[in-house]
Order: C-alpha cells, then structure tokens, then sequence
C-alpha cells in the first residue's frame, strides 16, 4: 500500500427541491465540504430506483447518499416515503450482499440546510474511507484463477482446433 | 437432398431439468428429430466434444445451450460452441441468468470446498482432500476443470443471440421457438439478436386474482399462513415475485393459491430483478416510521438475497456478494 490517504468516490442522489438546493446554499454560503462526492439532481428521492444505488456500486463506487426534503415536506407529497421504504429493502439486502452500514446514507436537508448537508457529506466520507475501498467488480473479474485456466484450455484442446482454423 | 439443419443441445451447470423440458413437447421431439439433425446433445445421442471439435466454425445452425457457467471446462464448451454454431441461444434460467446453481455467489471456491468436502456431516475425509486442477500421476499430469469463485451466466462468458426464459422453459414455448427457428432457417425473419424469447408483460396479467391497491402491516412466509383464493397474494402479506416476472407460465402459482418466486426471470425492461422487487415492496408497506419499516422488512423478510435474487444472482447489477480477501 502507498501512504496516500484513500479518497473514497461517493454518488450522492440529490432530491432538486431540498437538497440539491442545500448544496446549492453551501456552496454560495462558502461552506465546505470535502470533494469525493459526485453530485446527480433527480427530481425528487422517491426517484432513485434501487437499481441506480446497485449500478453505482457495481460501476465501482465506494459509497450511495440519497437525500430528500424531510419527511413531511416533499415536493410531490409522500414520495419520500418510498425513498425511505426503499432506503431500508436496499440496505437490509446490501447487508446480506456484504456492503458495510455506511457506504448507503439515507439524509434529509431541506433547501435551508446547507449545514447539515455539508456536515452529513462530511460524516459519510469519513466512515467510508475509513472502511476502505470497495471496488465491487474485483468480486467477480479474479474468478478464482479463470483466466489462467482459460489460457490453458487452448493449449490442451490445440490438436482438436487446428482442423478448423 | 440438402442436408437437414444442424442442431446442438449443451448443459454447463444446471439440474437436468431443462433436458426434461425440451422431452415435455413429447411427440413433437419426432418432428425436431426430423427437422433436424442433432449433432451434440449428451443426454440423449452419443456425440463426442472431439467431433464438435473438428467441425468447421458456424457449421452448426442453432445451439440450445442451458446452465450457467461455474467451472473452465464449462467455459471451454461455451467459447466452442459459440465458434461452431450460427445461433447461440441461452436457454432456460440458468444461461439467462444464472439461476440456483447461482445461489453460489453468495459464497466462493474455498468455502465451498471447505463445506462439501470438509464440513458436511455426511462426508468422512480425515486427510481433508479438496480437488486440485492438476494432479501429478505416474502416468503423468491429470487435469480436472479449474472450479471458479464466481458462477457466471452464458452472456457473462460469450455472445448469445436469443434468450429462453424459465426454470425451466414451457414445452409450448420450446415448440413455438423450435418451429420460429425452422422458419427462420428458410429466410423467414428472425427476432434480433439479444431478444429473450418470451411474453413481455408480467405474470400479474396473467393472475386472475383482484387487485385493489390495499397496503400491508407486514410479509408473512407461506407457512404462515393459508391465503384466501380470490385476492392478490401480495396484499394478502405474501411476498409474490409476480409483478417483476415475465409472463409465459399462465401464472401457475398463484393458481394454486402459492406465491410467484420469480423463477421466468425479470420481465423486459426489468435491468434488475431484485431491484425492481424492493420499488414494489416497499410501495405496500403500510407505515411511515423508519423503525417499524426496518421491523417489518427483516421480519417478513430473513433472507432477501434469496428471495430477490433466486434465480438471478449472477445477472444482477452486483453479480455476487463481497468475497473476503483475494477470494482464494
């Protein structure tokens, strides 16, 4: 291992009413956060398909966020609900797949909390680099010595190929 | 006389059910017999891997592969029969999508080998023998297939051009795809490549059972309880799989009054089964707190690996779960 600090890549699902808009205000406010979150804008957290968390982890992310207006307070009235009813079948199976609590955050911040969504930002880097890469496709690319027993297979069946090349 | 079209039927990891599949069109095998002729099929002709060998390369008109890939000899057969053969199909659960055999991926090679040739109560191996790939004998070096950590599907290991769905395929549908191809072999227009063979809507329409949109406190297992025959299973508690699964089965389940476990695959334009299952769950769940949402699903739910994904771990977004380590 070299001694550079791991710097983890975390997808964040922003809900556009709430906080896509606090990340907004911690911008313009100057707040601070560290840079390893990528930041996507859907149209609210009851748009985030479980499948866009899997594919985020499959594509080698280190850690999901999805965040929405507060219970109570979404834009098309309960469908962070869902998110939240998805939030907890997503990390109740990433659990059983192995993937640790805090790489998938749940975080509410209305358009007003800049602070908290910076803070919570924040947080989760923290947790996931101190879990470490993730890096899922390694998983399944060694494939327990596949690719030299897949060099061989050539060698063996040589004779039997050369008929018909 | 032109020689009839050459057909090839192959089986990697898979229970042998597929094989009984393709026997269930019964007397129709006559007419595929006469159809075709059948050049590699193990369980029921005696052709060798060698003369599939030495045929030229796309001389077999179409190959009805089943099983999923878990070992090196497997993967040898698929690489040589997408070489020799014009179309490959995958065909049934377990080239589609991995099916049980791949439940393995939620383990790899050495706790595998630990479990079945250590560990399992019925098995006496005091010198703890695990199978090696190569094994020096007098007589020289013997080979056994390199075994892998990760079971694969038959898209994950080469190009396929169709996909049948169904653990296993329905009889009618082996029929109506045998007769699509004997067509398509005379110039009639074939499905493009990467179709999965099959109805695209769910099994829920083809249930019987009403729907009224009612929500639930909690999932109860088919033990649990007898449901009545009129609703749908899913708001009666039950965790039915129809509304991700592809039609094809007449939804022969839930008509004899048990859940659907999904085993016809995700319906199209389903990228991931379990994915598509957890978006409808948790839009029935009936409640608003985070802690009782939490209750309600690990409850009604102890396993959901094998419950989203029985029949598509290895054709899900994340294929597998964590290995620990280097996976060897």
């Amino acid at each position: 291992m070299s001694d550079e600090r791991f710097e983890p890549k975390i997808i964040a699902f922003l809900c556009n009413w709430c906080s896509y808009r606090a990340a907004d205000l911690a911008g313009t406010a100057r707040m601070k956060y560290q840079p390893n979150v990528r930041t996507i804008r859907v149209m609210c957290s009851g748009r985030v398909d479980p499948a866009f968390v899997l594919k985020a982890f499959a594509l080698g992310a280190d850690g999901v966020m999805i965040a929405g207006c507060h219970p109570g307070e979404c834009h098309y009235l309960e469908q962070n609900y869902k998110a939240m009813r998805r939030y907890e079948m997503l990390r109740h199976t990433l659990l059983a797949m192995g993937v640790e609590d805090h790489r998938l955050r749940l975080q509410w911040a209305s358009a007003a909390e800049g602070n908290v969504l910076s803070a919570a930002i924040n947080e989760m880097i923290e947790q996931v680099r101190a879990l470490g890469p993730l890096n899922w496709p390694r998983f399944w690319s060694e494939n327990g010595g596949h690719q030299e027993a897949i060099e061989r297979l050539p060698h063996e069946h040589a004779e039997a190929l050369e008929v018909s090349r | 006389m032109t020689a009839k079209p050459k057909l090839a039927l192959y089986w990697a990891a898979s229970c042998g059910g597929c094989e009984i599949a393709v026997l269930a069109i019964d007397e129709k095998i006559l007419e595929v017999a006469a159809a075709f002729d059948i050049v590699l099929w193990p369980v029921a002709i005696d052709a060798k891997v060698r003369d599939v060998e030495k045929m030229a390369d796309k001389s077999i008109d179409v190959c009805l592969f089943n099983g999923s890939i878990r070992n090196s000899e497997q993967e040898y057969m698929a690489q040589l029969l997408r070489r020799k053969s014009k179309i490959l199909v995958a065909f049934g659960s377990c080239a589609h999508e991995g099916c049980i055999p791949g439940l393995a991926n939620l383990s790899g090679r050495e706790a595998i080998f630990d479990y079945v040739y250590k560990k399992s109560p019925s098995v006496d191996n005091p010198q703890g023998i695990v199978p090696q790939p190569e094994y020096e004998a007098p007589e020289g070096t013997l080979h056994i297939p390199v075994f892998y950590d990760t079971v694969k599907t038959l898209d994950q290991t080469v190009d396929v051009d169709y996909y049948v769905p169904g653990c296993p395929p329905e009889a009618e549908n082996i029929y109506a795809i045998v007769k699509a191809v004997v067509a398509g072999l005379g110039g009639a227009p074939l499905p493009p490549p990467g179709t999965v063979l099959g109805k695209e809507t769910t099994v829920c329409d083809e249930c019987a059972r009403t729907r009224a949109e009612k929500k639930i406190t909690g999932f109860k297992r088919t033990w649990e309880m007898i449901p009545n025959e009129t609703d749908c299973l899913l708001e009666q508690g039950l965790v039915c799989l129809g509304l991700a699964t592809r039609a094809g089965c007449g939804a022969l389940c839930p008509k004899v009054n048990s859940p659907c476990i999904g085993c016809h695959g995700p319906n199209v334009e389903v990228e991931d089964f379990g994915a598509r299952m957890m978006t409808a769950l948790a839009s029935v769940i009936d409640s608003q707190d985070p802690v009782e949402i939490r209750r309600i699903i690990q409850e009604g739910i102890p396993d959901p690996v094998g419950t989203f994904y029985r029949f598509s771990l290895p054709h899900s977004l994340l294929r597998r779960s964590a290995l620990s380590g280097n996976g060897h």
